[in-house]
């Protein structure tokens, strides 16, 4: 009967507009910005830096190799090196960035950087709300830097991963140092 | 294209009286999906000629992968096809596997299926939805398909950390194993399609309007798609039986019970049902897939995340995407950065055919015609 699609078509629509005054399900949208979906583990918008410890600038894991700007397909970080070194957790001297620039106008959050980090340092964050009245997108050293805290509250699972391996990387180091007191001093 | 003038002189004879008009559609157009041209020869509102006219969103995609390692090639074939982003990986690190010869452990393989085939569900979804959109169903249908594609999003955010950027293959296997209670969530949102299908039904396909305004209209003949090279739904619409999932058998796919759905006349209803049916038989695939899928590792133990250098030599890695044959071909010298990086985008080819199929509907048959193709422009324009 001719007509017939479209009234039952209709009645669809009417099923799906009663059912979102009674079941939640139908409910699909939050008002944002009032309400907020709670955030995702696994989410990740932009990168940051992460340091141990209380002074953002000394406790930086970062040991400049530069992979994490070499593997970037975008190519926005920016990294020079520091001319003298200072001890890492396990007592090894390492360098330190000097500058440390990510350009986030470029960036395009793939978390390849966070991937390749042999040294953990470099992180995916979670915030979103990135607008500004500025050009104030290449983020230097001292704005990425974030404490380990807040990688441990927003990636729990990793982050414990994290520092369960950093830990016994630790341990290891400690008993080779106590085995050969030779090495430690050198 | 031939003159305006010289078409008018051609018709002179027949048409006394009118004149032929030529109007530029797009790129800004709302029913061009995207930033693409079409330049209209139109008589009164019959389609004369059309060319299309696209490279507005070219990108340089394939120079820039020349220039970059292997492994970040990776997100930017997320942003060719920007809707199925995980086809697109996954295209890409099969040919890099060929190439490598690197095999993949078995979850991984069940792991690509499933989000394969989750990628193919909403693109179908939503395809139907822009479609009828495209015919003045305004809204309705498209965020009834939204609704559904947001179920799936969430499952993609938590495995792989974005909606729709995921990044989440790697040559070998793929990059993380599933959270807990993943694939027990994906499953219920697998159980739920099927009634959203059966919904989305009830509201489409038998529409008299619907069926008016699609029976009959942009008719693709077999023998024109095969020899234009029509991939995908398209292909399958003018009744050739051609799913490279059935053909070549990549990854895992010998393993599971599926049909290939093919319509008859090849026309904008066709394609809008064989997609209806594919999503259906998707749905069986995935039941399958994560009933079976094994435990173990996820990526081969010899693959290299950094540093891949592959034998000089070349590969093609094709799947069957949801628009059709996406397929990457690699050469390698040696070196870590790809000699020549070439894409077969299928939304691109299957473009081709477009002016033959509009000539002699009305213009806003054009639109909807161009809606059943289901382009990206992402992907058109690389």
């Amino acid at each position: 009967m001719l007509g017939f699609g479209i009234i039952k078509g209709l009645a669809e629509t009417w099923r799906n507009f009663i059912g979102s005054y009674y079941d939640p399900a139908r409910l699909t949208t939050v008002q944002y910005p009032e309400q907020k979906l709670p955030p995702n583990e696994n989410a990740r918008t932009i990168p940051f830096l992460v340091f141990d410890g209380e002074d953002p600038m000394a406790g930086l894991r970062c040991t400049a190799c530069s992979i994490c700007a070499q593997e970037c397909p975008a190519h926005c970080i920016e990294i020079v090196k520091d001319t003298t070194k200072k001890p890492d957790y396990l007592g090894k001297m390492q360098f330190y960035p000097k500058v440390f620039n990510i350009d986030m106008g470029v960036c395009m959050a793939c978390g390849i950087c966070a991937e390749v980090c042999p040294f953990d340092s470099i992180k995916m964050d979670r915030v979103f709300e990135l607008s500004s009245h500025d050009r104030g997108m290449v983020l230097q050293k001292s704005d990425l830097a974030k404490p380990n805290d807040y990688f441990r509250e927003i990636h729990p699972t990793e982050a414990a991963a994290v520092d369960a391996a950093r830990a016994e990387e630790q341990r290891k180091a400690e008993a080779k140092k106590a085995a050969n007191p030779v090495l430690a001093k050198s | 294209m031939m003159a305006v003038s010289d078409l008018q002189t051609s018709r002179a004879g027949d048409s006394a009286g009118h004149d032929l008009l030529e109007v530029s559609m797009g790129p800004h157009h709302p029913s061009t999906h995207g930033v693409f041209r079409m330049n209209v020869v139109l008589d009164g509102e019959t389609v004369v000629k059309l060319s299309p006219v696209f490279g507005y969103l070219h990108r340089n995609h394939e120079k820039i992968a020349e220039k970059n390692s292997y492994l970040a090639s990776i997100p930017y074939t997320d942003r060719l096809d920007y809707i199925c982003s995980m086809t697109n990986n996954w295209a890409y690190v099969l040919s890099v596997e060929k190439l490598t010869g690197l095999a993949v452990p078995e979850r991984a393989e069940y792991i690509r299926v499933i989000v394969g085939e989750l990628t193919r569900l909403f693109n179908h979804a939503c395809l139907a939805g822009f479609l009828l959109q495209d015919m003045g169903a305004l809204g309705t249908p498209l965020m009834y398909a939204f609704r559904e594609r947001e179920k799936i999003l969430d499952l993609f955010e938590s495995l792989s950390g974005a909606r729709m950027m995921c990044n989440y293959m790697r040559f070998g296997g793929c990059r993380c194993d599933l959270p807990d209670g993943w694939l027990e969530q994906a499953a219920k949102t697998v159980a739920n399609f099927d009634s959203f299908l059966d919904h989305f039904e009830a509201l489409l396909t038998g529409n008299e309007i619907i069926r008016a305004r699609s029976d009959g209209v942009g008719v693709l003949p077999a023998a024109l798609a095969i020899n234009a090279g029509v991939t995908g739904p398209g292909l399958r619409a003018s009744g050739v039986n051609y799913d490279i999932r059935k053909v070549d058998k990549y990854g895992i796919y010998s393993r599971f019970d599926f049909r290939v759905p093919l319509g008859e006349r090849g026309d904008v209803f066709d394609r809008y049902m064989v997609r209806i049916l594919e999503m259906r038989q998707s749905l069986k695939i995935l039941e399958a897939a994560m009933r079976d899928i094994p435990a173990g590792a996820i990526i081969d133990p010899k693959a290299k995340l950094r540093n891949l250098r592959p034998k000089a030599g070349e590969a093609y890695g094709r799947i069957e995407g949801p628009k059709g044959e996406l397929g990457f071909y690699l050469i390698s010298d040696g070196s870590a950065t790809p000699y020549r990086f070439r894409i077969r985008p299928p939304s691109l080819i299957n473009l081709t055919v477009l002016e033959d199929m509009c000539l002699g509907h009305t213009i806003a048959d054009v639109v909807i015609i161009l809606g059943s193709i289901d382009i990206v422009l992402g992907e058109v324009d690389r």
